[in-house]
């Protein structure tokens, strides 16, 4: 409340003050005016005064940290309160200024444009590339005719072509926002949009007020980008489709090994899902209490960690539970859902009814963009990691003697028997896969969902979905019907809303089973049949 | 063709595959009003999928069974085909275990299927009396009110081939009847069968060679889905390639 | 089952029903044998229950469809009376708007949606409590059986469709009120909800209800239908061979069913007050097989008695031991499925046929 009173204050009276001593102490620099507007002048004078420092100090008047006293001399004042003389950039200790009379200088939009112009002005010549790239860039957003000299005399000693070409866009923007020749102009308008991102875009949608023939080049080359932009917008819309398939792919890759390949409706896999989840959950929090600084490795030994879990409690189930329940599938539905409300209420009596914070380790964290991609690392690594299990699983299936075993048991349980399979024991087994993999899938959900006792509850409808829809006892339907499901989910979000969305893809899911009840890819033959 | 009038089932070049394995394989056949045939030939000769194409349960990839003048069995489906007069009994007893002997006849009785009928139908002593005569012609006249879960082997066989009679068809369809019986089980289901065949056609597909012998009739030879040999039981089984295939092991 | 133990269910059924609702009336409230008002109306909650459990049990026990999602046919007729009583309401709600119920004008609602018109009448709302999940489950069903879907596959499907449900009805949007649902209900057919005459009267007809449907169900499984449904059930590719057409079959008593499980509904809704979306939660409809699976699953009596034993079990926990319900119910499951496959009902014949044949064997 104090703060807030003396501000006013100071905004009231502050301006009078300054400009009754002037600026001896500063010479050149008349930041301390009364208005905005003489504020602007100051910055842009003050940027071609060539004076030292003067970089900093804008970037200080733009982040509010450049503050003055009673004095009138200029400090910058860093978070967490020390101040530096603006002018010559030695520290200032604590008792030569009086703290209290510091006041920020404030800035309006006009004065933050010439502050961005005049930056990019003066790192247009610095001596680091990536500056000067970022300079070039500023120009370019700030299109300031006044710009056109000091881009001038940049672009002739620049040696960096890319460097040079951003110079030459920024020229570009610069000349629109003058009076220049209408050739000239025109020369900028594809100049701007073979740079084609959002800034040019947003330069080029500017136009409007420009003479008819550069209007209308920028409209066309807006059309141009904006058809382009759109491309990108599919592509993006395919991308988040294939992580949602990932995702699902992850949920349903159990799914289709017990339900798929075992032909057992398990309907506490979401809770295995979710005691995966846990398992990173108490991974992480053994880190964080022991060793924060390892903390990047939690996932890594979570994944081996969730699969044993969820899979020691996969094979106590099978065998407790589900094999007196073999052949009667309804039966064995409706065991199973009792089963996942006790897991779930376990884990709740455990852990607590609310969200646990699962964090995310710094190489998962962040973006990069790829064209007019975003790409988030966590995202990317999960589809990686479902590419991985996947291929994993297949290998499992295919080139092992317990994947041997299991589809000789699949295929014809009496035969294997009768070759020496103990086929009980492969159930067991195979169950137990399926349920780690649906464990390992809890380890990436935890990343990108709320880890709390019903997380498996919103993943067993979809999984079941996929399964369905890609044809049981085939993995590779499996991949496909993720696929589909995500992508197809993705494009409906736009359209009709998440939810609307969602409800879409479950009807247009229902209508589909009704015309290929086996899936997209169904077995055939007699043994189907029985 | 002259056959085609005279013929009530013509099989027309059928051809069925499964991922590649060709159950049946061009097979053709022709089976006379009031027929009875019998149909050998070893496992995975297709004898089943046969029966399946027959009855709609398979839709074969090539070919036309003709029913009667003109009727595509390979366009319709199971019901319509028995509602058409073709019954089928499987391999398997399957009868409806939990209802008494003589509601299984009552709903293999011929009548209005629809559920609107079905719903309000009181039985009429006509179905009682028909009723009354097939349990005495399958010899169950004891069982009547017993379940039909609760009938021995050969009794589930003798009901399920009285509900093939109830449902009154031109054309039965046998599939190993004589399965797990008793010597005097199977001579009985022989004379059965006769007996049936006074009023209609059958197609007996069957195992037991004493059996066929018994009945007396022509005898069809399937072998890789396709027609190996047709004939009495003497010409088929002193036909050189169906002892190579079959009997001469 | 007998017809002497179905005439001792209809009066054990209307019995209770008319002595809790006579006692609450006739006695004063210090009476200790005054049942109170939450009793009666729990009691009218529970007998709901057993409609839905009813309609349940036709399709699951006589047709083999496991039905994972009946709870939306019985949230849907509970829409419907809900959408009555939220008319009823009238000009009485915070906002005082005599037409739009009061989430409307929250939602700035102009006018009335078009499927909101009718349900200021009491037996349009009825007809609609019938009709509409008649309707949805005859597109439903009409699509499924006809393309031959059975067994989990269509479990699944049935779960998907109320969760479709769920999801759509907590749109604000759709005009039903959102997450928050239909509630503060005043008046029925003009008199007052919150009076106990109402209630006794709603528990006495909710009964009476019940049992008509018991007898209707009774009617439809003992008739050549019913016999025709059962062979459908255990051997459906047999009654194709014979001429029947199941999906015909499965469709008409899927139809009935949820009509059926709308009537439950319309009856629960103004006995609770309230209809939200969590009613067509997946889980409600599970926890609606596993009463039909308590009780003796193709028996019709059973699940009355499964619905009103695991619903007084859920309240006995859910007040004493909360946070041990879930496990209770979880067990339910377990152990039903595993050692008591016929249910109550199942262990009770089994029991009788036992001493039937030791009589028969002695002496």
């Amino acid at each position: 409340m104090l703060r807030a009173a003396l501000l006013l204050l100071l905004v009231l009276f502050g301006p009078l003050a300054a400009r009754a001593e002037d600026a001896p102490a500063n010479p050149g620099w008349s930041l301390l005016s009364g208005s905005y507007d003489d504020l602007r002048h100051g910055v842009e004078e003050l940027a071609t005064s060539g004076a030292p420092n003067v970089a900093t100090a804008l970037d200080a008047l733009m982040a509010g940290q450049l503050v003055v006293d009673g004095d009138s001399h200029l400090f910058i004042q860093a978070d967490d309160g020390s101040l530096v003389d603006a002018i010559t950039g030695a520290p200032v200790g604590g008792d030569a200024v009086d703290a209290d009379t510091l006041r920020p200088i404030r800035v309006n939009n006009a004065v933050r444009r010439a502050i961005e112009a005049a930056l990019g002005n003066l790192r247009l010549f610095s001596t680091d590339p990536a500056i000067r790239r970022a300079a070039a860039d500023a120009v370019f957003k700030a299109r300031d005719a006044a710009a056109l000299p000091a881009l001038d005399r940049a672009i002739a000693q620049e040696k960096d072509s890319s460097i040079r070409t951003a110079l030459q866009q920024a020229r570009a923007a610069a000349i629109l926002a003058g009076n220049a020749p209408e050739a000239d102009r025109l020369a900028a308008v594809a100049t701007i949009a073979a740079r084609g991102d959002i800034d040019a875009r947003s330069v080029l949608a500017s136009l409007g007020d420009q003479p008819a023939t550069v209007a209308t080049a920028a409209a066309t080359a807006l059309t141009s980008l904006d058809r382009i932009a759109q491309l990108w917008g599919v592509l993006q819309s395919v991308y988040y489709g294939v992580s949602l398939g990932s995702v699902l792919l992850l949920a349903a890759a159990g799914l289709a090994i017990t339900f798929g390949v075992m032909g057992v409706i398990n309907m506490a896999h979401g809770e295995m899902v979710m005691l995966g989840a846990y398992t990173t959950y108490v991974v992480q929090q053994f880190f964080r209490d022991h060793a924060p600084a390892l903390f990047g490795l939690s996932l890594p030994i979570a994944v081996p960690l969730a699969f044993i879990v969820a899979g020691a409690v996969g094979i106590a189930i099978e065998r407790g539970l589900i094999r007196f329940l073999y052949g009667r599938p309804l039966e064995t539905l409706l065991a199973t859902w009792g089963l996942s409300l006790i897991l779930q209420q376990f884990v709740r009596t455990i852990f607590g009814p609310s969200n646990r914070e699962v964090g995310t380790p710094d190489w998962m964290s962040g973006a990069f963009q790829l064209g007019g991609l975003t790409i988030t690392w966590n995202r990317l690594i999960i589809i990686l990691f479902a590419i991985v299990v996947l291929a994993a699983l297949m290998a499992v299936l295919r080139f092992t003697a317990l994947g041997l075993q299991m589809r000789a048991v699949t295929q014809n349980r009496r035969m294997a028997a009768s070759m020496g399979i103990r086929t009980p024991w492969i159930d067991a087994l195979t169950f137990g896969l399926g349920s780690g993999v649906a464990g390992i899938a809890g380890v990436a959900l935890s990343q990108i969902d709320n880890v709390s006792p019903n997380l498996g509850q919103g993943y067993i409808i979809d999984s079941f979905m996929v399964v369905v829809f890609g044809g049981v006892g085939n993995l590779w339907g499996t991949v496909l019907g993720a696929l589909t499901l995500g992508v197809v989910n993705k494009f409906l979000e736009p359209i009709a809303g998440a939810v609307l969305g969602k409800i879409a893809v479950l009807v247009l899911l229902i209508l589909f089973i009704q015309r290929r009840p086996r899936g997209m890819f169904p077995l055939r033959g007699r043994a189907v049949e029985s | 063709m002259t056959e085609d009038t005279a013929s009530l089932l013509y099989l027309d070049g059928i051809c069925v595959s499964f991922d590649g394995f060709k159950a049946l394989n061009n097979l053709s056949l022709l089976l006379a009003p009031g027929e009875m045939r019998a149909v050998i030939g070893p496992n995975g000769a297709g004898k089943t999928t046969m029966m399946d194409v027959i009855t709609g349960k398979t839709r074969p990839d090539e070919g036309r069974a003709i029913f009667g003048e003109a009727t595509d069995l390979t366009k319709l489906d199971e019901p319509s085909i028995a509602a058409l007069g073709i019954g089928r009994k499987f391999q398997k007893p399957t009868v409806f275990e939990p209802h008494t002997v003589r509601d299984n006849l009552l709903l293999a009785l011929a009548s209005d299927r629809r559920a609107r009928f079905t719903m309000f139908a009181r039985e009429t002593s006509e179905e009682a009396d028909r009723i009354a005569e097939i349990l005495t012609t399958i010899r169950l006249v004891e069982q009547s009110a017993r379940r039909a879960g609760d009938l021995s082997h050969g009794q589930k066989q003798w009901l399920e081939i009285g509900m093939l009679i109830a449902q009154d068809p031109a054309l039965l369809l046998v599939d190993e009847p004589v399965a797990g019986m008793t010597d005097a089980e199977t001579e009985q289901t022989a004379e059965l069968l006769r007996e049936i065949n006074r009023t209609r056609a059958v197609v007996v597909v069957e195992h037991d060679m004493d059996f066929v012998r018994a009945l007396g009739v022509k005898v069809t030879v399937l072998h890789e889905g396709s027609v190996l040999s047709e004939g009495s039981l003497d010409h088929v089984s002193n036909d050189p390639r169906v002892i190579e295939v079959y009997l001469g092991r | 089952m007998t017809r002497g133990a179905t005439r001792v269910a209809y009066a054990l059924i209307i019995g209770i029903a008319v002595l809790i609702a006579g006692l609450n009336l006739a006695l004063p409230e210090t009476s200790a044998l005054h049942p109170s008002t939450f009793v009666m109306s729990l009691t009218g909650k529970y007998l709901s229950y057993a409609i839905l459990a009813l309609s349940v049990d036709l399709v699951w026990g006589f047709a083999g469809i496991l039905s994972l999602g009946h709870a939306a046919f019985f949230a849907l007729g509970g829409y419907a009376m809900g959408m009555y009583l939220m008319r009823q309401i009238g000009g009485r709600g915070v906002y005082g708007n005599a037409v739009l119920p009061d989430f409307m004008v929250f939602l700035n609602y102009k006018s009335l949606p078009w499927y909101w018109h009718g349900f200021d009448m009491g037996g349009f709302a009825i007809l609609m409590a019938i009709l509409v999940p008649g309707l949805i489950a005859l597109i439903f069903g009409w699509l499924t059986f006809r393309s031959r879907v059975s067994g989990v596959y269509l479990s699944i499907i049935t779960q998907a469709l109320t969760y479709a449900l769920l999801l759509a009805f907590f749109r604000n949007d759709m005009g039903f009120g959102g997450n928050n649902g239909l509630t503060d209900f005043k008046d029925m057919f003009g008199l007052k909800l919150q009076s106990d005459a109402v209630r006794a009267g709603l528990l006495v007809a909710t009964a009476i209800i019940l049992c008509l449907q018991l007898a209707l169900a009774q009617f439809v499984v003992r008739s050549r239908f019913g016999k025709v449904l059962i062979a459908v059930r255990d051997t459906e590719s047999r009654t194709r061979f014979l001429g029947y057409r199941p999906e015909s079959y499965k469709l008409v008593v899927w139809v009935l069913s949820a009509m059926m499980a709308g009537i439950g509904g319309a009856l629960y809704v103004p006995q609770v007050g309230i209809i939200n979306p969590g009613e067509f939660a997946p889980g409600n409809s599970i926890e609606a097989v596993i009463w039909v699976a308590v009780g003796g699953r193709g028996t019709l009596i059973g699940p009355i008695i499964g619905a009103v034993i695991v619903n007084l079990g859920k309240t006995w926990f859910t007040a004493i031991l909360p946070e041990y319900w879930l496990y209770a119910l979880g067990a339910l499951f377990v152990l039903v499925t595993i050692f008591l496959p016929n249910g109550i009902l199942g262990l009770l014949r089994a029991r009788r046929s036992g001493k039937a044949e030791a009589r028969a064997v002695a002496p």
